[in-house]
């Protein structure tokens, strides 16, 4: 006869109550898009700051007939994407994935896969600090007022003090954006190569920020701009070179250094479609298991353009 | 043991998991506006409660949120005793008091300024509106836009009024105020947000074949 577990956890991890909290949170985060939304946040077996906010939207919303998909930085084999997926597993009995296509949860940290998403996939976003203005007013009522009023003349003060300093926008994630024509809403700190992705995207979009406690969503097909002005309009990262292992482009690279004399190369941040894509296109590297078989190169000090 | 004891049907089989995949539908039903999402839900609640209507309710209150019922729901002693003891949510006689409003007909639902939209500062303290309702009776002609909704849908009302589409027209320029509704059907959860618009195409028809 098995030995009981000495500890049996809830399905999901959450107890009941606590998943009707985040859930009545997530529906009227709905019918609000970009409005944040306050709920209880509770411990989760990790530290505040690693996803906990995800985690719980996750929790919530996963079933047994969910395959899910976790990344960070766009990676799947990270340790923090690791550990939790396996969570999942393990208190959930979701199934796991890499396959962007196949997923119909993906929680991700500050990425949003390549893959175009389709109807019916979940996106959870971790978001670390979900006030956008919260680095421009420190108190909590008064950006929930400025919220409420809608009034966002602060933010765009900090976006022409950019342009007036250096000639651009200088912000490179966490980009703001508007949702639906009404809410400044950040959208974590997904690079703002990512941003466009956010706009009409068929998925549905859920952010969950644990140490903050609120969560909020964009709908499918809604409406998410990026601010800027007439004159200096939103421009997100581009990269003027191909990822070395696949060779797409018009992708989010990653810079990674490969020696100590300054020689670094840059490759997708997304693996799972670098390694798909490589696979394709017949090279032999194999991102997830760690044998990578590069084709030539250069030094790849070029670098991309920020 | 009381009477209510007695005839108290029971709940759902497997919470966990029946609470999951109803709060799947419901929140597709949320994030997909006017597109029914299939609902199955294995619960025998006392009539005149659906299963579909019981089974969101039971998804979604607990102690923490007022639950109004409408008065002919009310005159059945089975479903309060049974919404009570299986959601343990509070009945207020007031629906601007509720967070949930559970309407047994669309001729139930309470006029919209009784309802609570929250306040700018709190608009997700607003009632969400409960509306048991069968694809029958007289059909309007109605096209839905807003987020969840990709350009336009056309929509045929599912059994709700005219009134209950013009009350809401009426009460909709408060955005981000508003209240946020979900209808049930047979097999069925339909979701209408605050920020969904309908605007009329053309007269309303009779339902063909009879309701």
């Amino acid at each position: 006869m098995l030995a009981e577990p000495r500890i049996v956890y809830n399905e999901g991890y959450l107890d009941e109550q606590t998943k009707r909290v985040v859930r009545r949170a997530l529906l009227k985060g709905i019918a609000i898009p970009g409005f944040q939304v306050p709920f209880a946040s509770r411990e989760v077996p990790m530290p505040r700051g690693w996803g906990t906010g995800g985690v719980q939207v996750t929790a919530s919303v996963i079933g047994p007939d969910d395959l899910l998909k976790v990344i960070d930085q766009g990676a799947d084999d990270t340790t923090n994407a690791v550990s939790i997926r396996q969570f999942f597993e393990r208190v959930a009995g979701s199934e796991s994935t890499t396959r962007t296509d196949e997923a119909t949860v993906i929680q991700t940290r500050h990425r949003i896969p390549e893959t175009p998403l389709a109807e019916g996939q979940i996106l959870v976003y971790q978001v670390p600090i979900p006030e956008p203005l919260r680095f421009l007013e420190p108190r909590e009522t008064e950006t929930r007022r400025l919220h409420a009023l809608e009034e966002y003349g602060l933010m765009y003060v900090k976006l022409f003090e950019d342009i007036s300093r250096y000639g651009h926008i200088a912000k490179t994630y966490d980009y703001p954006v508007m949702v639906n024509g009404r809410y400044v809403m950040a959208p974590s700190p997904v690079p703002s190569f990512d941003n466009p992705k956010m706009h009409m995207n068929p998925a549905l979009q859920l952010f969950g920020a644990g140490r903050e406690k609120r969560i909020y969503a964009v709908p499918p097909y809604t409406s998410v701009e990026s601010l800027g002005f007439e004159d200096f309009p939103f421009e997100p990262q581009q990269f003027d070179q191909p990822c070395q292992i696949c060779g797409s482009s018009g992708v989010y690279l990653d810079e990674v250094v490969t020696d100590d004399a300054g020689g670094a190369m840059y490759v997708c941040s997304d693996t799972d479609h670098c390694t798909r894509a490589a696979s394709a296109v017949g090279f032999r590297a194999s991102r997830t298991r760690g044998e990578w078989d590069f084709p030539a190169t250069g030094t790849g000090t070029e670098g991309a353009v920020q | 043991m009381n009477q209510a004891a007695a005839t108290l049907t029971p709940g759902f089989a497997q919470p966990v998991q029946d609470a999951q995949r109803v709060f799947r539908a419901v929140l597709e039903a949320m994030a997909r506006p006017l597109q029914p999402q299939a609902l199955a839900v294995p619960l025998t609640p006392p009539a005149p409660l659906t299963a579909e209507a019981g089974g969101v309710v039971l998804t979604l209150c607990d102690e923490q949120t007022p639950l109004w019922v409408d008065p002919q729901l009310h005159r059945h002693h089975e479903v309060t005793a049974w919404l009570g003891f299986h959601t343990g949510a509070p009945l207020v006689a007031a629906a601007a008091e509720a967070l949930f409003c559970l309407a047994s007909s669309p001729d139930a639902v309470p006029p919209f300024e009784d309802l609570s939209p929250g306040t700018d500062q709190e608009p997700h303290r607003s009632t969400t509106l409960i509306v048991q309702a069968e694809q029958t009776g007289s059909r309007q002609r109605l096209r839905g836009t807003g987020p969840g909704i990709r350009e336009a849908l056309d929509w045929d009302g599912h059994g709700m009024t005219e009134q209950f589409r013009t009350a809401r027209a009426e009460h909709a320029g408060g955005f981000p105020r508003g209240v946020d509704v979900l209808i049930t059907g047979r097999g069925t959860v339909t979701g209408l947000p605050r920020t969904t618009v309908l605007e009329p195409t053309g007269p309303d028809t009779a339902a063909e074949g009879g309701a």
